[in-house]
Formats: structure tokens, sequence, C-alpha cells
């Protein structure tokens, strides 16, 4: 066991950072398709937050107004999909996959034409960067046996995304579970004419959704650019937003679940990179493929009935055209 | 919709997707003015780059072969209301089967060959779309995610493909052998040659004949056979099919697969016309450019071909720009590719309501 712990526990560590911008795209996702908006513009936001995030850092020095400028962008972009869907009655996967797309050009040719870097952000330096944080009493606490050396290793000296990812994963619990706020927002995705008929404006509900999952695909696409990595790289986002809702639906559309989904993907990351050409007892080699594949695969599983059953909120994917 | 939002046919299927375009168009000069170049300019290159020469043209019918493809994927499952995201890992799929009879079948007849591929490529496309339609059909499971998983999937399955079994001896980057040229898609340009007709040597291949039969064959399916007609009823309202008898599953399972095998040819044009081997990411978004082609093409045959001519063109035009103006790369087709997107399809409804009372008000 000696030999195998430090391996452990920079797996653990490694699914730690991976799983951030995953918890984070999701539970953006989990407002938008609680309120009953098909939300595949998960990787757009992102990437647009890791865009202005790398950007903004760039320009000021600092990392927390290069945060703000990613949370900006990626409510803007929300809005944008707010102003198709809710205002507009238009197709929400037609929309998703419209500003993925256009994301996904826009980034690189405004920081071809900003930066002449191939597309890419300057390299971030210093403060322009998020970087670990040294948690109050971590060295009292690091002194205990073991668990003091997974606290150090894994919980201290994280960078401030992980540490807004943890916080956000019992906050949206609790308020989707628990305020008025998260009840109509869960009705809305359920019976938007029953939240209207009491006087709620579905709208409003939608517009607000999707502010908040603005908010939180910000913070994982300035994860992206200022934490994970050091500024913005064309397509950095390389399918996390897909993965994101995957972890969504994998989690049934319910904070805790989605967060150990997320937990799970990130986990089957972290070890593919791992087990290029080891060979296992009894299986042997497995392809670094098939282990990349397998988020995607239990995710058909799962919304084929296979594995448990997943059902989406009703309203999920309608528009609400107001019948007066 | 509202009904007092409806359009006369022409204002419908020409002046919409005109004014939609246009303000796509307009979006899209503003990132070009964003980015310090002028539009027109841009423009102007565009246009000399895609139609400005008999090279030109055949580039630019060459990447419309596969938009049509691809978009027919999209439209077909459309008319169902089944939106395929699929058409990526469909034209994936494809590529491997076609790759399988270039090189198994190499010395074997061009005239067994070609069929034979072209098949693959049909089995392939329309078998990686099968299993998410029955998914659909009997599980209930969301066409829209499943399709994008399965996209995944066939990505990391190419990969593993080409990297384990696939890859050329002694070649590090993940590619197959070269196809021997007895599998190549015949050019138009030598089909033309024994004619007396002088065509530029371009990809410009046997499957934009093909693109045309399958769009004439779609439009007669889709408009005149008992079978599109199911597929077009499941599309405007299912409990109306079922009432009148049409077997639901195994509409969706058709209209699906029928999708997955136009996806599939759209790697005849590419790995057999013109890339002679099977490349990691050949399909290069093609299947997602699909959509928007279907959507500006209103998922019929005839736009289908129009919007597809207008995305080769931007396309092959793209490709001058970025050799005129260093800051205007491929991306920038992408951006006008989602902008096409979102207000072809997402914001359809955006001018219909004003422009219903323009032509009310003027009559």
């Amino acid at each position: 066991m000696s030999d195998d712990w430090p391996q452990l526990v920079s797996l653990l560590a490694a699914t730690i950072r991976l799983a951030t911008p995953l918890v984070l795209g999701a539970l953006g996702g989990l407002f938008c398709e609680r309120a009953g908006i098909v939300d595949l513009a998960i990787e757009g936001k992102m990437l647009a937050a890791a865009f202005a995030a790398g950007t903004v850092a760039f320009l000021t020095g600092s990392a927390w107004l290069g945060l703000a400028a990613g949370i900006a962008a990626a409510a803007a972009v929300a809005l944008v999909h707010g102003y198709a869907c809710i205002t507009h009655h238009g197709n929400q996967v037609v929309s998703g996959m419209a500003i993925n797309i256009l994301i996904g050009g826009l980034a690189p040719t405004l920081a071809l034409a900003w930066f002449h870097n191939g597309g890419n952000s300057p390299p971030l330096v210093g403060a322009q960067r998020f970087v670990g944080i040294d948690l109050p009493f971590a060295s009292t606490i690091e002194r205990l046996p073991i668990l003091g050396r997974l606290f150090g290793e894994l919980i201290d000296g994280q960078t401030a995304p992980v540490y807004l990812a943890a916080v956000a994963v019992p906050i949206v619990a609790w308020v989707v579970g628990r305020t008025r706020f998260g009840l109509n927002l869960r009705a809305v995705g359920e019976n938007p004419l029953a939240v209207e008929t009491a006087g709620i404006s579905v709208a409003a509900l939608r517009y607000r959704a999707l502010l908040c999952s603005g908010l939180l695909c910000g913070i994982a696409g300035a994860d992206l650019s200022l934490a994970q990595s050091a500024g913005f790289f064309r397509d950095m986002t390389a399918g996390r937003g897909y993965l994101a809702l995957a972890a969504l639906i994998f989690g049934k559309w319910r904070p805790i679940p989605t967060l150990l989904a997320c937990l799970l993907f990130a986990f089957t990351d972290a070890v593919q990179t791992r087990l290029q050409g080891v060979a296992l007892p009894v299986v042997g080699v497995i392809p670094v493929q098939f282990i990349q594949a397998l988020p995607y695969i239990l995710t058909v599983l799962l919304l084929a009935g296979f594995v448990g059953r997943a059902r989406p909120p009703k309203a999920l994917g309608m528009p609400h055209v107001s019948p007066r | 919709m509202r009904p007092d939002d409806a359009l006369p046919a022409w204002a419908d299927y020409a002046i919409l997707p005109l004014l939609n375009l246009a303000a796509a168009m307009a979006l899209s000069s503003v990132v070009i003015l964003a980015v310090g170049e002028s539009p027109l300019a841009a423009l102007r290159i565009m246009l000399t780059g895609a139609f400005g020469s008999g090279e030109a043209i055949g580039y630019t019918l060459y990447y419309a072969t596969t938009f049509v493809f691809t978009g027919l994927a999209v439209a077909i499952p459309f008319h169902a209301s089944l939106f395929n995201i699929g058409g990526e890992g469909q034209g994936m799929m494809a590529g491997i089967g076609v790759t399988f009879v270039c090189l198994g079948m190499g010395a074997a007849p061009v005239w067994l060959v070609l069929p034979a591929a072209i098949l693959a490529a049909l089995a392939f496309g329309a078998g990686w779309a099968l299993i998410p339609a029955w998914l659909q059909a009997r599980r209930g499971s969301h066409i829209v995610i499943t399709t994008i998983m399965f996209n995944f999937i066939a990505a990391t399955l190419l990969n593993w493909l080409l990297v384990a079994w696939l890859v050329a001896p002694g070649q590090s980057s993940p590619e197959s052998s070269g196809f021997p040229p007895g599998t190549w898609m015949p050019t138009l340009a030598a089909l033309a040659a024994p004619f007396g007709i002088a065509m530029a040597a371009t990809p410009l291949n046997l499957a934009f004949v093909i693109a045309l039969l399958a769009s004439a064959v779609t439009w007669v399916f889709l408009f005149h056979t008992p079978w599109g007609y199911e597929i077009r009823v499941l599309g405007f309202s299912e409990g109306a099919a079922r009432y009148g008898g049409v077997d639901v599953g195994a509409t969706i399972v058709l209209a699906l697969c029928l999708g997955g095998a136009c996806a599939g040819l759209a790697a005849v044009n590419d790995v057999m016309g013109a890339q002679h081997r099977l490349v990691l990411n050949f399909t290069n978004g093609s299947g997602f450019i699909g959509i928007a082609v279907a959507l500006m093409g209103r998922n019929h045959p005839l736009g289908i071909g129009l919007a597809a001519l207008l995305f080769g063109a931007l396309t092959e035009g793209g490709t001058e720009l970025a050799f005129d103006m260093p800051a205007l790369q491929h991306e920038l087709i992408v951006v006008i590719e989602g902008l096409v997107i979102l207000f072809c399809g997402a914001l359809e409804h955006l001018f219909r309501p004003r422009l219903a009372a323009l032509l009310a008000g003027a009559r």
C-alpha cells in the first residue's frame, strides 16, 4: 500500500482539478435545464468565459478582474440563448448548437486579431493567474497522520475556482431545493402554464435561471484559462461543456448526484492518462480511447434506462407561448 | 408560430431565409470590422476565391458536395421532428467503412470496388444512426443527447482504429496507408477529358453527381412516397401519425438511418474522392455545417443544394481570404456558420411577424 499511496493521492488530486470546470458547468446547466431550457450551450458559455477571462486578466494584470469578465461574457452568451429561446420561442437545441459554433469561431478570431499569437492569448504570469491558496490553520492540520497528509495534498493549496466549485454545490442544492426561487424554477421546468396562472412571469424566471447558469459557467471558463492553463488557447474547452451536460443528465438533474457524476468522469479522465500502455491484471492493456469514451457510453446507457432511469424536467425543450 | 404569422410560400422559402442570411452577414461584417479589416474587401476576395476561376469553382463544388450530404442528413430526420446532430460521427464511421473496402479490396476491378465502398459508406453511416434511433424509438432516450454522445464515441473509435490498427507502417501521425489508385473516386476532370472537355484539376469527383441524385431521390422520397408521407406526418403530430396507423418506431428508425446514410456519403466525397486515405478528424466539422445548410435550405432538397453551394463558396473563399488577410483565418467561416444557424434556426421567428404584418398591410 505504501508504494501506491503517492500515486493514489496524485490521482485524487488530479480528479479534483479536472472535476472543477465540470462541476461548475454542470451546475450552471442545472439551473437552465430545471427551468425548462435545454442547455447545449454550456460549451459555448465556458469558451466565451475562458477567452474573456484570459484577455482581461492579461490587460489588467488581475485574475479576479478576469474572473469577473468571464462571468460577464458567459452571462451575455446566456442572454443570447434566452433571447432566442424565451423571447422568440426559438428551437433551444438549435440555439445551443449555434452558440457553441459561433463562440468556437469568434474567440480564436478575436484572439488572433488582438494578440497575433495563433488564436491564443499571450501566456499569463503572476497575479494574472489563480495560484494555490494556503488555507488558515493548514499547517496545524497537516501535522496529523494520514488525514493531515490527505488534507495537505487534496484540500489545501487548491486554486480559488476549486473552492468556489466546492462552495457552489451546497449553495445550488439549497437554492434549487429549499428557496422560493428554486421552487418556482423547478415548477417552470415542469409546468410553465401553472406558474403563469399563479401570477409569476415565466420569461423573467427563465431569464434569471439563465443568468445563474452564466455565473457558474463563467467561473468554469475562468478556471480553464486562469488556473488550469496559463492563458486562453483555441478550443480549450475541448468538449468539457458536453461532458458537463452528460454529467448533469447522469446526475438526473440533481445537484449532489451531478457532483458525483462529475467526480466519476474526472476520475476516468485522470486514470486514462496514467493507464497508457499499462497492463492490468485479468483484462490486460485497456485502450486509452475506451476509457475516454466511457463517460459518453455510460450516459447513453443511463438515458436508455439500462442503468437506473433519468426523468428530465417535463417542459424541457418546449417554448412557452403565453395563451393570452 | 402563431397563425396570423403565416406567410405566402414565396416569402417563407425565399424572402425569410434571405433576411436571416442578411442579418447573419451584417453581424459577420461587424466581426470583420472589429479585427480591423474591410467587410467589402473581404467579400470581394471571397467571391473571387470561390468563383474566380475554373479551379476555384471546382473546389467550391467539391466542398458543396459534402455539405449537400450532411445537410440531407439533418433534413430528412427533421421532417420527422428528429434532430440529428450525429452527422459528424456518422460520417467518421462511414470513413472507416470506406477505408476497410478500399484497403481490403484494392486489387478488385473498379466497377466492383466503387459500388462496394459506397455501400459500405451507406451501411456504416446508417448503422451508426441505428443505435440512437432504436434507443429513441424503443427506450425513449432523447436523440439529441444520444447523437452528441455518439459523435464523441465515434471520434474515440476512429482514433483507436487509426492508432492501433490502420496506421501506415513507419508513419508517426495517425493516418492510414494511401488507397490504391484503382479505388479512388474518379474526378470529374478525368471523366470529362475523353469528351474533349478540359476542366481544371480539382478534387471535384463523381460524388458530386451522387449528391445531385441523392437530392432528387430525397425529394421524391419525402414528398411522393408513402414512407416520406409517414415521416412528415410523424413530424407534424405524433398523435395523428399513431391514429393514422403509422408505425411510429419504425418511422423514427427509417428517418434517422436515411439521415445517417446521407452523412455517410460525405465520406465517399472526402475520403475516396480527395484524401485517398483515412486521417484523424477528416470530417472537420462538416456534420455541423450540415445543420446550418438544412436550416437555411428550409429542409428542402433544392434549398439544401443552394445553401450547400453558399457554404462551399464560404469555405473555399475563406481559404483564399486567409491568404490575403492574415487577420482572418478559417475561424471567420465558423463565425458566419454559427450566425447563420442562429438567425435561420433559433431566431427564425425574429423577422416573421414583422414580415407578415408588412405583407398583410400591402395587400
